[in-house]
This record gives structure tokens, C-alpha cells and sequence, in this order.
């Protein structure tokens, strides 16, 4: 194989969207370029309802371009496809697979046999430290567990860009570490470029080679943060004074004080369901 | 017992994780002696229940309560239905009852499954066919079985043919709708998630929305097998020599009124027994399905 040539190069060019019906139509995203190298791990970080997820549901192929275009490896993303990986906040494994039938999918898809796909799917079960569950239901694991899964079933594909949406954020704090510290782990193994939405700053700051800072919606880039933490990162990252001073920076970039009542979330697959309008009073 | 024994002074007035366990563990061990009384005391009372209803009864109709707007004067009582039911069971017409019904709400049950099953995965996905058969389908639906016999002994050229249409009609909508209410309800996010792992549109049809909607296709199923033995009575009044349908009816026609009973609980217990059956069934095919709630 030639391994020379490196995949994951996602450049997004002058994006906007537009989601939702009529009236309520309104503008998620405006005027997003963003160029992310091979193998780079970005996180997007803003306030909820900024439409870091809608951006995401744009790379992914689930919603389409209002203006401007989405290219992965110069090719234009016109769809779904198992070279992008969709990570969600709450898992979506199938209930009526077992995990190891949940990991294999993609190659089921792909017409691989029986034997092989659960042989790899084993591997990739190992990978996420889950070998003793092959067999068990998801309904059967924590919810750090399916997240976990839900990784793997990703990874079988080896997709040039992962992902995430807050894949983390129902998790509580202490599984949210370990899946952090997870995370970092298996990138390192494997060679894939992941674009990482969260509102934890802590989190961006832990994971990301470089975090990209949304406004509130219209979704727009306001600041781009290198961060130059030595890898492989521990939790003693966080309590060093470089990180604290970034969180400052970040926490002033994000207003809290000044945000209005906060947005609906939206998700990678369009607007929230605009039918239920409820009214602040 | 071990509570006092593990309880450790140390832990005192400390809501600590290790002291509080002995305690959980002993009030854990407890409950199976509890459930499995208050199981039997669940049985005890449904069982109580039917023989206070077989006690009224018994009485109701021996002593001929005639409340003006309801009789039991004609009522046979629960000892001539039960040797009505013996007769019944002993001779070889059963048999031939039992099984020319079950041949019949089977068949239209198969049938009505079928069409059910396909119309309402087709309908829950696509717009435009829900468009254009749901009009027609919601118009026929409100129709009871009874209406049915005139045009379906007109339709169709045998009787036989009839009876199995109306256990159909009696099937199809419980089926139809469950379906198709599984269908809608699948959550959007597992489709994107198959789509983006490689799925095309047949392998979501039958790796994603079958396996999700079946439970509510199997709710369908179970009701459906419940209304075709409840219309079972209305087809075999059409024609026949045969079927338990028909022999209730013909008990009513020449006045044996207890073998009447006899008819109407063997249709109790046949549609009860195939509801169940598909239930069981239904659930060995998916022990995923317990396990989410």
C-alpha cells in the first residue's frame, strides 16, 4: 500500500445553510472556510444552537449547501458515505444487533463475509477496551460503554474524517475524562483526521491541535487557537497555567454573560422540530 | 444477620458507599420471597375473579333473575354448558369444526399479515403512496365484517373463498396500521447512522425500519390474530357445514342454547391461545426488544 499519500483533507469554502420552512426559515451557518490538514484533530467550539452541528450534518452528507462547496480529499461531499463517520451525542447502535454485529456493519455493507467482518470487528473492540461484550445487547452497556461501540462501528470503515457531535457531552464527568483520554489514545494508532463539535471548553482545549470558535448563530468563525500542548496529554494538562490562560481567552470569546435565552439545539440532520415553537415568557 | 455484624462503627454518621452495601445487599436479598408471594397472590386473585363470575352466573340462571331490562331466563347455566362442552369434546365433529375454522381465520390471517405488512412499510416511507392509499383504505376501514357478506358472497365465486376474505378484512387493518405507525416511528438518526456506515436504500429497508418497526408490526400482528377469530362468527354465518362460527350460529338457529356458550368460549380460548402464540413468538425473535425498557 502506499501510505505516502495522506487522506482526511477536508476544505470547507465559503459554506452557508439555511435550515427549516417558509417563514421560519433562517440562516444556521454564515460564510464558514475552514482547511483542515490530514490526520489534524479540530475541535469547534460555541454556544448551543450555533450551528456546530449543523456543520458537521454538512460534512457528513446529511444536509446540503445553501452556497459554497464541502470537499474531502478534492472531492465534493454530495451524500453519506462510510469515509466520513458520524459520531451523535447518544449513540445510534442498532438494539437488535449485538455489539459485535453493530461493529461489523460497515463491512456488512460492503459485502465482506461473516468470518472476516467479525474478526475485524473484534480487533476494533479490543482497540476500544470492550473484547468482552461482543456479545452483549446495547441496552446491556453504560452509556460511556456505547459510545465506545459506537466509535469502533465508525473506525471498521477507516474513514478519513471522523465525526463527532458532543459524543461525550450525556456522559458524566469522570467517564467523560476516561473517553477523552480514550479518544487520544486510538487516534494516535490510527491515521484519521477528526473534526470534534463541542461546548466544553475544557474538552476543545484537552483534545483539539486546534479549536475553531463559533458565534452564536448565524454559525460564523470568529477565532481560530493553535494549541501547542505536547502529545501524548495527560490530565495534568489541565491544571497548567498555559491551559488556564486559553480557558480565560475562550470563556471571554464565548460571552456567557451577555448570551440571551439560549438557542435550540440542532443537530447534524437539520432544524430542531419547529413544529413545537414554545415561547419564552 | 449480617447488617448488624458488617455494620462498623468506624462508618458511623458516614454515607460511605462500603457501609451502605451490607445494608442494600441484605433489603436485595429479601425481595424474590416477596415477589414470589405476591406473584401467587396475583394468580389467587384472577382466579378468584373468574370463579365469582362463574358463581353469579351459576346463580343468575338458576334462579331465572329477571331484571326487566335483562333475563336470564333463558340463560343455560354453567353446569349445561360444561356438559354441553363434554358432549361436545367427545364426539368426532369437533374436530372437523376446530379445524375447517382455524384452516379459514389462518388463511385470511396469512394473507391479511402479507398485504399488511408490505402496504404499511411502503406507506410509512413513501409520501406519495401514503397519498394515494390511505384515502380509500381509511374509507373501508370503519366498515364492520357483517357489512361485508352480501358484496363478498357476490365477489367471490366460492363461499369458502368469502369467509376467508372477511377473517381477512378483520386482520388487515390492526396490521396495516401498526406498520405503519413502526414505520413513522423509526428514529431518524439510526437511518442517517446506517447511511453514513454504507447503507443503500434496500439494506435500510431490511436492516434498519423492518427490524425497528417490528415490535410494533408484532403488536399488529397479535391484534389482528385477535380480530380475525372475532369475525370469524360473521363469515361462517355465511355458509358452511362446518367451523365453530358456524356452530354457534346453527345453535341459535335451532335453539340449543347452551351449546351456544359452548361456541362462543372456544372462540374465546382459540383467539386467545393464537394471540399468545404470536406474542411468544414475537418475542423469542426479538429478546433484544425486552431489554430497552
Amino acid at each position: 500500500m502506499t501510505t505516502t499519500e495522506k487522506f482526511g483533507k477536508v476544505d470547507i469554502d465559503r459554506l452557508h445553510i439555511e435550515l427549516g420552512e417558509g417563514k421560519r426559515r433562517f440562516e444556521a451557518l454564515q460564510d464558514v472556510s475552514i482547511s483542515i490538514a490530514p490526520g489534524e484533530f479540530v475541535c469547534v467550539l460555541g454556544p448551543s444552537g450555533c450551528g456546530k452541528s449543523t456543520l458537521l450534518g454538512a460534512l457528513a452528507g446529511h444536509l446540503r449547501a445553501s452556497a459554497g462547496s464541502v470537499r474531502v480529499d478534492g472531492a465534493a461531499v454530495d451524500g453519506p458515505h462510510p469515509d466520513r463517520g458520524l459520531v451523535f451525542q447518544h449513540h445510534t447502535l442498532f438494539p437488535w444487533k449485538r455489539v459485535l454485529d453493530n461493529v461489523a456493519f460497515g463491512l456488512k455493507m460492503k459485502g465482506v463475509a461473516r468470518g472476516e467482518r467479525h474478526q475485524r470487528a473484534r480487533d476494533l473492540l479490543k482497540l476500544v477496551g470492550l473484547e468482552d461484550f461482543e456479545h452483549s445487547y446495547p441496552a446491556h452497556l453504560s452509556g460511556g460503554m456505547q459510545q465506545r461501540v459506537e466509535i469502533a462501528r465508525v473506525l471498521i470503515n477507516h474513514p478519513r474524517v471522523m465525526l463527532m457531535d458532543e459524543p461525550f457531552g450525556a456522559l458524566d464527568a469522570q467517564t467523560r475524562l476516561k473517553m477523552q483520554e480514550l479518544l487520544l489514545d486510538v487516534w494516535a494508532r490510527i491515521e484519521t483526521t477528526i473534526l470534534f463539535i463541542t461546548h466544553d471548553i475544557d474538552e476543545a482545549l484537552f483534545l483539539a491541535d486546534r479549536i475553531l470558535v463559533m458565534s452564536p448563530r448565524p454559525g460564523r468563525i470568529i477565532e481560530e487557537i493553535k494549541l501547542d500542548f505536547a502529545r501524548p496529554r495527560g490530565p495534568e494538562l489541565v491544571t497548567s497555567r498555559a491551559f488556564t490562560e486559553l480557558k480565560r481567552h475562550c470563556l471571554a470569546l464565548l460571552h456567557p454573560e451577555t448570551r440571551v435565552v439560549p438557542l435550540e439545539r440542532l443537530s447534524p440532520l437539520g432544524a430542531p422540530d419547529l413544529t413545537h415553537i414554545q415561547f419564552a415568557i | 444477620m449480617a447488617l448488624s455484624s458488617s455494620y462498623s462503627p468506624a462508618a458511623d454518621g458516614v454515607r460511605q458507599d462500603d457501609a451502605a452495601s451490607p445494608a442494600l445487599s441484605t433489603s436485595a436479598a429479601l425481595p424474590p420471597l416477596d415477589a414470589a408471594l405476591q406473584q401467587w397472590l396475583h394468580y389467587g386473585l384472577r382466579l378468584a375473579s373468574v370463579a365469582i363470575c362463574l358463581l353469579l352466573w351459576q346463580w343468575a340462571s338458576t334462579v331465572h333473575l329477571n331484571l326487566g331490562l335483562i333475563t336470564f331466563q333463558n340463560v343455560p347455566s354453567p353446569q349445561e354448558v360444561l356438559q354441553a362442552a363434554w358432549t361436545l369434546a367427545q364426539s368426532p365433529k369437533l374436530l372437523s369444526h376446530l379445524s375447517a375454522s382455524l384452516y379459514r381465520v389462518f388463511a385470511g390471517f396469512v394473507v391479511a399479515a402479507l398485504a399488511g405488512i408490505v402496504l404499511g412499510m411502503l406507506i410509512g416511507r413513501l409520501r406519495w403512496l401514503a397519498d394515494v392509499l390511505l384515502p380509500p383504505l381509511e374509507l373501508l376501514r370503519p366498515i364492520p365484517a357483517v357489512a361485508w357478506i352480501p358484496l363478498s358472497i357476490l365477489m367471490f365465486p366460492s363461499s369458502e373463498i368469502s369467509m376467508i376474505y372477511i377473517t381477512f378484512i378483520g386482520a388487515l387493518f390492526p396490521i396495516l396500521l401498526n406498520t405503519i405507525h413502526g414505520v413513522e416511528g423509526v428514529d431518524a438518526r439510526l437511518i442517517a447512522s446506517a447511511r453514513s456506515l454504507g447503507s443503500g436504500r434496500r439494506a435500510i429497508f431490511t436492516e434498519v425500519i423492518l427490524p425497528a418497526a417490528a415490535p410494533s408490526i408484532v403488536t399488529g400482528l397479535s391484534i389482528g390474530m385477535g380480530t380475525a377469530w372475532f369475525c370469524l362468527v360473521t363469515a361462517e354465518m355465511i355458509a358452511g357445514q362446518f367451523g365453530i362460527g358456524y356452530y354457534t350460529w346453527a345453535s341459535y338457529t335451532i335453539q340449543n342454547y347452551a351449546d351456544i356458550i359452548v361456541g362462543m368460549l372456544f372462540i374465546g380460548v382459540m383467539g386467545m391461545g393464537s394471540s399468545a402464540l404470536i406474542k411468544k413468538l414475537g418475542g423469542l425473535l426479538m429478546p433484544w426488544y425486552l431489554l430497552q425498557r
